[in-house]
């Protein structure tokens, strides 16, 4: 049995997160994000769960990352300026390796920007924001549905690859109101299970070691300095280093089939969009209006690690043409993975692009 | 047991100078927690970055080694997801007043169940003797040359101000005395602060006449007015001397906290 809601897409990544079983919300106010806050502070105590508004987004990721070594199901929410602020604690997770779900309703940046404003200017910053190199997840939803589905699954790939997993909203997403349909239940996957004994930094299936969770006796050293597979710092081995550093990419990486989620529309097509987030709504509305132009459309979920390996779906593409709310960040990406001529269509200020806007880009043939 | 079996035996030796102080406290520490009769499974040390904050890495229990100043922070979450698990933080003064004094003040004003042991040598021991909010005005370091021009924090009164339940001060040279401060503040409810004075020959000592470890110590032992001598002198119309150091168990409250097992928050 599934029932129908009318919600807006923060109360729905919330929603999302309560039944994935989020029991820790560590969070701190901040435009467009903070109803997801004060939603988790009115729902998760009722559910038995933490909800914990703390000084500052430093200290919010933080308990975050402290609740997750418990064994819970922890996240936070933010914006640009919030989100520039988490950047050191993002960095200690995924060296830790430590399940977490962050949820970045964009705004215009930078700085304080535009708060009220849609954006997806933070594409680059959540997957190279921290300082050294790493990998993460990153998924970006384009209706109220997905900012439920998207957070539900946001948290068994956090579980599964002991990672931080973003979910890339932006205001338009996070504060519209639709039609969703609310699943009993939702899919859950564990952590990769533990051997008591072994060395907890070891890793096992997919290059991911089992989570030793705190409070059970396995006596575990958890530490931002480069560590063996016991956790023992070991700062200055140049060859610990590069193996676990390597490890961290490769185990997110060499998942990014796995991990690829997109819709092909049109493969045949030569001219082909290419989106993600909202912008997804303005071709969805260009393809409607253009039934018989058979415009291509390639729409990702997944944006980090990027599906790069999709491209190649659309054989006959001459060009590809992506609108982002940005200045071009994911037409840079793309242009790594293919020699399809780009057509990179930015727009920041706020506003999304017009189906005029795009139509007139297939029109032109530039 | 005895404090040597919390210890991670096979990390040793440490990475502490000859004659720091640190080892003292961490054994003190270690006795406090030794006789509480926890469950090394129940107990979890967390801490941040500089010399202080190496000492979970040594300690046998789950522990969480954490970002410059962001220790507090991280207990918060594993206490307040797990009021079960007893949550001790070491940290230094560098590490707590100054990177971390927001979450510091935030962490007394929650009154939040930890206990947080601050080494305070007074200066970056880590990095190599750079001054610190705690280094006292006059004092050298490799950042304050011709001696420290700012005024030094006293980190117990901002705890006391800020809301913590339980505030202890001592030195490193009052070993007995620190490790039953500890102690009361690992049984008493809410945020137990205790700090401790400690040398730091490598750093400190060196650059500030204390040409032997004892010399500091024995500074240490000298410039501590026992809170007790203190209140008997202001009662009796006594001038303080302005150099001393307030030792002692300088608060304790019972004020609501945050963290506590088997208790429901207030709708």
């Amino acid at each position: 049995m599934t029932r129908t809601e009318f919600w807006q897409g923060n109360i729905a990544s919330a929603e999302g997160a309560l039944a994935a079983g989020c029991r820790f919300f560590g969070g701190y106010p901040i435009t467009p994000s903070t109803e997801i806050a004060e939603h988790m502070a009115a729902r998760l105590p009722k559910k038995g769960g933490v909800f914990i508004q703390m000084e500052d987004e430093l200290a919010s990721i933080a308990s975050v990352i402290g609740a997750a070594w418990t064994g819970a199901r922890a996240m936070t929410s933010t914006s640009g300026p919030g989100f520039s602020l988490m950047m050191e604690n993002i960095g200690y997770a995924a060296m830790t390796e430590t399940p977490c779900v962050i949820v970045n309703v964009q705004r215009g940046g930078p700085s304080t920007g535009q708060p009220t404003m849609a954006a997806q200017g933070d594409m680059m910053q959540c997957r190279f924001g921290s300082h050294g190199d790493y990998a993460i997840i990153a998924l970006c939803p384009a209706s109220v549905q997905e900012m439920y589905d998207l957070t539900v699954k946001a948290f068994n790939l956090a579980d599964q690859y002991r990672v931080p997993v973003f979910l890339m909203a932006d205001e338009v997403i996070g504060h519209m109101r639709e039609r969703i349909i609310v699943p009993d239940t939702v899919e859950h996957t564990g952590r990769p299970t533990f051997v008591p004994g072994t060395p907890p930094f070891k890793p096992g299936s997919g290059l991911i070691p089992g989570f030793p969770e705190f409070g059970k006796g396995y006596g575990t050293h958890v530490t931002g300095l480069t560590h063996d597979e016991r956790g023992y710092p070991c700062a200055t081995n140049p060859g610990l280093h590069a193996t676990l550093v390597k490890r961290l990419v490769d185990k997110i990486e060499s998942a990014t089939d796995a991990l690829a989620d997109f819709d092909v529309i049109n493969p045949d097509a030569d001219k082909v969009f290419i989106a993600y987030g909202a912008p997804v709504r303005t071709v969805q509305q260009v393809l409607q209006d253009h039934p018989d132009k058979k415009i291509g459309f390639l729409r990702i979920r997944t944006v980090w690690p990027f599906p790069g390996h999709a491209l190649a779906l659309f054989r006959n593409a001459r060009r590809f043409i992506v609108p982002e709310m940005n200045l071009g960040q994911i037409a840079r990406e793309i242009e790594r993975h293919t020699d399809v001529p780009i057509k990179s269509v930015p727009k920041i200020g706020g506003d999304l692009h017009t189906p005029a806007e795009l139509a007139s880009i297939l029109e032109s043939g530039s | 047991m005895s404090y040597e079996d919390w210890f991670r035996q096979d990390r040793l030796p440490h990475i502490y100078c000859a004659g720091c102080g640190n080892g003292t406290i961490i054994n003190c520490t270690l006795s406090a927690v030794d006789s509480m009769d926890w469950k090394k499974e129940d107990t979890v040390f967390v801490s941040g970055i500089g010399c202080s904050s190496r000492a979970p890495g040594y300690i046998v229990t789950d522990s969480l080694h954490t970002t410059h100043g962001r220790a507090l922070a991280f207990a918060t979450g594993v206490k307040m997801a797990n009021p079960r698990l007893h949550v001790i933080v070491f940290t230094g003064d560098g590490d707590l007043a100054a990177i971390g004094g927001n979450h510091f003040i935030h962490a007394c004003r929650r009154n939040i169940d930890l206990t947080v042991v601050c080494m305070n040598n007074q200066i970056y021991g880590m990095t190599g003797g750079q001054g610190s909010p705690t280094t006292p005005r006059g004092c050298l370091s490799t950042t304050t040359p011709y001696g420290c021009a700012e005024p030094a924090f006293d980190l117990s009164e901002l705890a006391i101000a800020a809301g913590a339940n339980f505030v202890a001060r001592w030195t490193s040279y009052h070993v007995k005395e620190l490790e039953r401060a500890v102690k009361v503040g690992l049984e008493t409810p809410g945020f137990s602060f205790i700090e401790s004075l400690t040398q730091c020959p490598t750093n400190f000592g060196r650059r500030n006449k204390f040409r032997q470890v004892q010399d500091q110590i024995e500074y240490l032992k000298a410039h501590s007015l026992l809170k007790v001598k203190r209140d008997r002198m202001l009662e009796q119309g006594e001038a303080i001397p302005e150099d001393m150091y307030l030792v002692g168990e300088l608060m304790r409250r019972n004020r609501p906290a945050m963290g506590l097992p088997h208790t429901e928050a207030k709708p």
